[in-house]
């Protein structure tokens, strides 16, 4: 009975909440043009959601430190690119090289391209899984950084020219029509990737994370269960980049770097090694700080920041560090910060529930009248 | 004894590491439904005669049989070829393996010595995951739920095992939280789970007093018969194997020194010297 009071809760409050956030997003839409720079974060945090969770699965769940997201964001942006971009368009951006025959009237929705590049780096990735996921944690690392570079320059190699525009990349790509369809998009995936990991797959998954060993005596086949997880968080990463190159309407090879896979190796960490919605609220959390500290980047003088102080010559002087790239610095020590104090990232490796809340809450409330009781 | 249908079969088992002779020409059969004991002082390769049947060494020579078929067998091969210090060096002359996943598929279930559980997931996920194994699901239907009914099934054979296991009240415990007796528990129901047919216990009284000792004992025969097993442990406690083995094998240094029931091997004195022997001195 209580139970099921508790259920009906849960389901009440997650529908006021996606109520919330789909009112919240009919707002930005309704009025876009003021808005762009809220849906512009609201994208991006959200295809960073999607590549921080599918990397999640591989490091968090399963256990196998793969740094290779970045090569798999770029295989799936330059598919999608290459498959969306209007076929009147494509001579003037393919002038140097020429598009193949082939390839130039090939025309495809963004659905159906989303799902080749899905479909292509599943496929990369079940044969590069084969001899590397033999490898363990650094060893692996070190291989699918490795693919991850060569992948990166494969793309930008004149030879392909005629497919991938080599070093001049893919652009023009047609932007989402609205912010509904990049976040329906990435919440289906999401979503996928959640039921993945709640099944009994999900469980082999982090069975091989605590012990390989007791893992394979429980008859769980390590090498397959390695295999699907990392073809499965490739895939989605592949979709990330797709979903990246679509909101940035191009796509190039110096968007894929290293850097990205740590970007994305941060959101994980901060947000939780181990949970999908700490990777969510990390992707949020890291793209939108880095956007809230913007106002660190410019340059102030005391009277600007205190008016009473103009004409001083106090007043007449800068604003100590406040200068380009500090929000660089700031956002360093915010980092630093978190991890000391919440070394388990922010969720920790549990997920965030309603009923995680309550037990929050209802904690403070026993804690309070504790204390008050003593007193 | 010779009407039991025979469930595991060792044929002069050798493993040998780089120069070391770890097992050495070890045999040694099971049959159906007994309790068999390998004892041995510490180093005696014990845990690598496990380690050869459940698939994680592939043996240097010889051949393990289960339920007739060969689930391992080695000769030496490569540099192990000039190295091989063992015995029957030409007797073998097949390699077949198996990953240790596919042997507890074929009904071969373990403990370990030092216990390994998933500790940090609840004690009932610990168990369901065994289940993985024989559930007939894809990626597809298992992320799509349709196979439901499956999920289903396997969760509540879960909940009947716990009961029957007595860890029903520690369901949502984390398993590392549990106390150290209900942690060997929890390993053998996780065990059990696989649906195997032999049991293979790696010290399983290692670090209990002796009152827990003797509940283990009691658990063991008492497993035995409720889920038909054929039970091959490794122990130290001579009192828990005394009681329950019907068969004793005793190796030191690798090889079987003595082989039989348990008063004929209790008053061995080959036995007495290497294992017992010790003993004296500390």
């Amino acid at each position: 009975m209580k139970k099921k009071k508790v259920k009906t809760r849960n389901l009440v409050l997650t529908l006021i909440v996606l109520a919330l956030v789909i009112a919240y997003l009919a707002f930005l839409q309704a009025n876009s043009m003021q808005h762009s720079y809220a849906i512009t974060i609201v994208e991006r945090s959200c295809i960073y959601a999607v590549a921080a969770v599918s990397m999640n699965l591989i490091i968090g769940f399963t256990g196998q430190f793969s740094l290779g997201t970045a090569g798999f964001m770029c295989i799936g942006a330059y598919v999608t690119g290459i498959l969306t971009i209007p076929v009147d368009m494509r001579d003037q951006i393919y002038y140097l090289y020429g598009m193949a025959p082939w390839l130039h009237d090939v025309h495809l929705p963004l659905g159906v391209a989303l799902i080749i590049a899905f479909a292509l780096c599943a496929g990369i990735a079940y044969l590069i899984g084969w001899p590397i996921l033999r490898l363990k944690s650094d060893y692996l690392a070190i291989a699918t950084l490795g693919f991850s570079e060569i992948v990166r320059a494969v793309f930008g190699w004149d030879g392909l020219g005629p497919i991938t525009n080599a070093s001049y990349g893919v652009s023009n790509i047609p932007a989402f029509t609205s912010i509904f369809e990049c976040v329906a998009i990435c919440a289906v995936c999401i979503v996928i990737m959640g039921l993945l990991i709640h099944s009994s797959y999900g469980r082999a998954f982090k069975a091989i994370r605590d012990d390989d060993v007791a893992a394979e005596a429980m008859g769980i086949n390590l090498f397959r269960t390695k295999e699907l997880s990392f073809v499965i968080s490739s895939a989605f990463a592949g979709v990330a980049g797709g979903l990246l190159a679509v909101f940035m309407r191009s796509a190039v090879t110096s968007t894929f770097t290293v850097a990205l896979t740590y970007n994305i190796l941060l959101m994980v960490v901060l947000g939780g090694i181990g949970s999908v919605s700490g990777s969510i609220i990390g992707a949020f959390l890291v793209t939108g700080s880095q956007e809230w500290l913007r106002f660190l980047d410019k340059e102030y003088y005391w009277s600007d920041l205190f008016k009473n102080l103009a004409g001083t010559a106090f007043g007449g002087m800068k604003v100590p560090l406040l200068r380009n790239g500090f929000r660089m610095v700031i956002f360093s020590i915010l980092l630093m910060v978190v991890v000391l104090f919440w070394n388990h990232g922010i969720t920790g490796s549990k997920e965030v529930t309603w009923d995680r809340f309550a037990a929050f809450f209802a904690g403070r409330k026993r804690k309070k009248t504790a204390q008050e009781a003593k007193k | 004894m010779s009407e039991k249908k025979n469930v595991l079969l060792v044929e002069h088992l050798t493993m040998q590491f780089g120069g070391v002779v770890a097992l050495n020409d070890l045999s040694l059969h099971v049959d159906e439904g007994e309790i068999v004991a390998l004892i041995g002082p510490n180093g005696a390769g014990k845990t690598t005669a496990f380690n050869c049947i459940t698939g994680v060494y592939a043996p240097t020579n010889g051949k393990i049989d289960f339920q007739g078929d060969t689930i391992a067998e080695g000769h030496p091969t490569g540099r192990m070829k000039k190295q091989y210090a063992g015995e029957n060096k030409d007797t073998y002359t097949k390699t077949i393996s198996h990953t240790p996943d596919e042997i507890t598929k074929r009904g071969i279930a373990r403990t370990f010595q030092n216990i390994r559980l998933f500790g940090s997931q609840t004690v009932f996920d610990n168990v369901l995951v065994a289940k993985h194994m024989r559930a007939k699901q894809n990626p597809f239907t298992a992320t799509f739920m349709l196979n439901h009914r499956e999920e289903k099934r396997m969760r509540d054979e879960t909940w009947q095992l716990l009961e029957e296991q007595n860890l029903q009240n520690y369901a949502d415990w984390e398993a590392s939280a549990l106390p150290y007796g209900m942690q060997r528990r929890l390993e053998i129901a996780r065990a059990l789970a696989t649906g195997p047919s032999m049991l293979c216990l790696d010290e399983p009284a290692a670090g209990m007093n002796p009152q827990e000792t003797d509940e283990l004992a009691s658990f063991i025969e008492e497993i035995r018969d409720r889920y038909h097993l054929t039970i091959l442990l490794i122990e130290h406690h001579m009192n828990l194997v005394m009681n329950i083995s019907d068969r004793i094998y005793c190796i030191d240094f690798g090889r079987l020194i003595s082989k039989g029931s348990p008063d004929a091997v209790a008053s061995d004195p080959k036995v007495i010297e290497a294992y017992l022997g010790v003993q004296q001195e500390d």
